[in-house]
């Protein structure tokens, strides 16, 4: 392996890190104010995706496309919210899974019917396309650079506003003590909603930019979805500065883990005992890293509440 | 009175279910045979969750992992030309309760949304483990080919004799799970769910207990394991697959969490509901899933709430 | 000669900005009944919380018979003989008063790793559960959810929770909170007939069951005690009265 490789698959793993982060943002957040296990965060990611094609191919215009699927996901999570999640902020966890479990169901195969099973090739316009030169005469995918600079864009924003503005402080004051700003005259039932459409869009963002990378299938939301689970369980829950730690290393790591273990494990096994255990220890690699994390600090490296 | 009813309609149950091998016979219709069968074998399954869901107040969302070791513990001996029953199944158990050992010991330090995402983790890792062995079929999967061999004991290729079994074992899983809650162990577990600070109070720790359930349900569910790939002749990592994680606690709670037999009303409940809502439509998913937030919203007590009366 | 059986040096414990416990000096004697009375957010149950082991002091010692248990936790203090009652009632709702008490009991009767004989009907924990619940005046209720109990009787079967582990050392923490008149009475003379040889160490906002309990009061203000000694001492203490008694006055 050489330095180019090596650099390629970091960008790639940061750039991972950084779709996992706005995942783990939303349902971090949402589970820090409001308390609720979302299952159904994946499905807002497929359905970000789904409905940014939809929109794309509908309006010919890529721009046009992600506004578009970026509303259309928070208004679904707005209307999923109401509907459904609101009797669920006072249950037990053990309820919430279970409710949103059945909310998984019903997207997936909404958009079954919507647009068929079969995985979608979403395109991209011709200005994303192509690569970047960059140093070490890396040739690097212009979109994926994009992807890391929204991202990291976006977690400057979340930093901005959970540290420096009003809105940030009632998030703040709601993660550690919910009564307490329900005492202080907050119209919480706003806040709730508000929040959950912000991570709905979150998650739909990811989704939408995800797109054109992976494919847009029914079910795609639950494989990201577990990943998201062990970023927060590393970073730990409640914290945006858990989830950010925890996506980038769990980026990195799987993505790292997927191009090199294989390849490190041959020089000290046989070709074939490498093949084998290579990629198993490869996909299993992320998981071993939160088992170690949480044999060590069981409440993740950041934690909301100590 | 309460228990009596319980005891009656318990015993009306079984009877329905001893029932089912000759009346399929006779209205020549082996497939109900065959699906009361697997419900059965989801219902044992379900069963050795509610210890520690019901029970023991562990929202584990890893369970179905347990069907897939024990499912591959059965396939791979066999695909080694190991077809011993008592063997394979004894591996089935063991391996089960390993990884359920091996998983609780981490897991259970932990509790809340950290519990149930930790497991679901590594449910999840088994499957992708199970998916990258090529040797085993990979995501494909596996045929059983050659079916557990018990020499003299039972031919599980005798349809009517692998239900009986199944419905023997579901019958002392029953048994042994309703002597288990109520003793002493059971009571500490049920009590460090209902108070866990009032537990440590009088001088338990519940972590040593927990495992222990953890274990125990983690090995039943790989007897469970055994059973299914024998049933369906094939196994592939999809047993693992965190959906059917989420299908084995909906049984148990669509039954009843406060009853041992609960979880069975709801293997059948679900699977049952499902089989014909997809003979009906192939969007089943869109009306089940509904039905299911429905029924967590609604449903408090679970079938076995509604049967049995209030006082469990 | 009556020996120190618990002793704290130095107890600290802050929230955040707030000091909760403040270089806490106490000392209790083997067989006295040890009120500690202070004014609402004195950080009375945060003290009692730190000896009964459900918080951890940030700096400070607990010495139990002379052994430094500060690092242990509930469990482990309880089954060196600590009992504790709790401020808000912590009892479990869906087993019977008789199962509550039982469950108390089997804590310290031999191992509860048993898997085959129904507890329930185990007469080593049977027998001793209801003499307990007589003792506390629940022995026609013994058949009822903890849940269904009137709110006097949950704290009673709070003590007889905590009575039947067999402690050295009961730490109640308001047993009378909440309670009318005649339960008060019934509650005063229930702790009074404990008093022959168990230390009990007993958190408490009425005057009328302190008084007529305590051998000796601490008075806990501001995390702070700021004076010990035989309740005619302490009601005389003018420090007391302004921190205290005064209040009291006032309100």
């Amino acid at each position: 392996m050489n330095f180019v490789l090596v650099l390629e698959q970091t960008l790639n793993g940061l750039q991972l890190g950084v779709m996992l982060f706005l995942m783990a943002a939303g349902l971090t957040l949402v589970f820090g104010i409001m308390n609720l296990v979302n299952l159904a965060h994946g499905s807002l990611y497929m359905v970000g995706a789904y409905l940014a094609t939809y929109f794309y191919q509908a309006t010919g215009s890529y721009p046009l496309g992600v506004l578009l699927g970026l509303a259309g996901t928070m208004v679904v999570g707005i209307a999923v919210e109401v509907i459904a999640l609101r009797t669920l902020y006072e249950r037990e966890h053990l309820d919430q899974v279970l409710a949103t479990f059945g909310l998984i169901l019903f997207f997936n195969e909404l958009m079954a019917i919507l647009w068929g099973r079969a995985a979608i090739y979403t395109t991209l316009p011709d200005y994303l396309t192509g690569h970047v030169e960059l140093f070490a005469g890396l040739r690097y995918p212009l979109y994926r650079l994009v992807i890391i600079a929204v991202g990291l864009a976006v977690a400057g924003l979340l930093w901005f506003v959970v540290a420096r503005t009003r809105l940030g402080m009632l998030i703040r004051a709601g993660a550690s003590n919910r009564a307490m700003v329900a005492a202080l005259g907050v119209n919480v039932r706003l806040l709730y909603t508000l929040v959950f459409g912000f991570g709905a869009a979150l998650a739909g963002l990811a989704g939408l930019m995800s797109g054109p990378i992976h494919v847009v299938q029914p079910g795609m939301g639950e494989l990201i979805l577990i990943e998201v689970f062990v970023v927060i369980v590393i970073g730990g829950i409640g914290s945006i500065r858990g989830a950010l730690a925890g996506a980038l290393i769990v980026g990195m790591a799987d993505t790292l883990g997927r191009a090199f273990v294989r390849p490190m494990l041959a020089t000290v096994l046989s070709t074939t005992a490498a093949d084998t255990a290579g990629p198993a220890l490869a996909s299993i690699l992320i998981y071993l890293l939160m088992a170690i994390v949480l044999a060590l600090k069981p409440q993740g490296l950041f934690p909301a509440r100590s | 009175m309460n228990s009596r009813r319980r005891a009656i309609v318990l015993a009306a149950g079984l009877v329905l279910l001893a029932a089912v091998p000759p009346v399929a016979a006779l209205a020549n219709q082996p497939f109900y045979l065959d699906l009361v069968r697997r419900v059965m074998i989801f219902a044992i399954a379900a069963l050795s969750l509610n210890l520690i869901l019901g029970y023991g107040g562990m929202v584990s969302f890893g369970h179905a992992a347990y069907l897939g070791v024990g499912a591959y513990a059965v396939g791979v001996l066999a695909h080694y030309g190991i077809n011993n029953g008592y063997l394979q199944w004894a591996l089935a158990i063991g391996a089960s309760a390993l990884v359920a050992l091996a998983i609780g010991a981490v897991s259970i330090r932990t509790s809340g949304v950290y519990f149930i995402m930790i497991t679901l983790a590594f449910t999840q890792m088994l499957y992708y483990l199970g998916i990258s062995i090529a040797e085993y079929g990979g995501d494909d999967g596996m045929r059983l080919a050659v079916k557990s061999q018990f020499p003299g004991l039972i031919d599980l290729n005798d349809a009517n004799a692998f239900y009986y079994l199944v419905l023997a074992i579901l019958v002392l899983a029953l048994f042994l799970g309703q002597r288990l809650v109520d003793s002493r162990f059971g009571m500490v577990l049920r009590a460090a769910r209902s108070n866990e600070v009032r537990t440590r109070s009088i001088g338990f720790s519940p972590y040593p207990y927990r495992l222990a359930a953890f274990v125990i349900a983690g090995a039943v569910c790989g007897l469970a394991g055994a059973l299914l790939v024998n049933h369906t002749a094939y196994l592939t990592p999809e047993f693992m697959n965190w959906t059917r994680s989420g299908e084995l606690m909906f049984m148990v709670i669509l039954g009843g969490m406060a009853s041992i037999a609960g979880p069975v009303l709801g293997a059948f409940a679900l699977l049952l509901v499902e089989d014909a809502l997809s003979g009906w439509t192939q969007h089943w998913q869109l009306i089940l899933g509904p039905l299911l937030v429905l029924s967590v919203l609604f449903l408090r007590r679970g079938l076995a709430g509604l049967l049995f009366g209030k006082n469990e | 000669m009556n020996r120190t059986l618990l002793e704290v040096r130095g107890l600290r414990k802050s929230f955040g900005a707030l000091l909760a416990s403040d270089d806490v000096d106490l000392e209790v004697r083997e067989g006295e009944t040890h009120a500690i009375i202070g004014p609402n957010g004195a950080g009375k149950t945060t003290l009692i919380s730190q000896l009964a082991g459900n918080l951890l002091p940030d700096r400070g010692r607990v010495l139990f018979a002379g052994e430094d248990i500060t690092a242990l936790s509930a469990s482990a203090r309880a089954r060196r003989g600590f009992a504790r009652s709790f401020q808000i009632t912590s009892i479990y709702p869906d087993f019977t008063a008789l199962e509550n008490v039982m469950l108390a009991v089997q804590a310290h009767s031999g191992s509860s790793f048993r898997f085959w004989r129904p507890a329930r009907e185990e007469a080593s924990l049977r027998s001793p559960a209801s003499a307990i619940l007589e003792e506390v005046g629940l022995s026609g209720r013994s058949g009822v959810l903890a849940a269904n109990l009137a709110h006097g009787e949950q704290r009673a079967l709070e003590i007889a929770t905590a009575l039947a582990t067999r402690p050295r050392l009961l730490l109640l923490d308001e047993p009378v909170a909440g309670m009318g008149a005649e339960e008060t009475q019934r509650m005063i003379a229930l702790l009074a007939s404990l008093k022959g040889g168990k230390t009990l160490i007993l958190v408490e906002h009425d005057m009328d069951a302190v008084f007529s309990l305590a051998d000796r009061i601490s008075v806990l203000v501001y995390g702070r005690i700021i004076a010990t000694g035989a309740p005619e001492e302490i009601r005389a203490n003018p420090e007391v009265r302004r921190a205290y008694l005064g209040e009291e006055v006032a309100a």
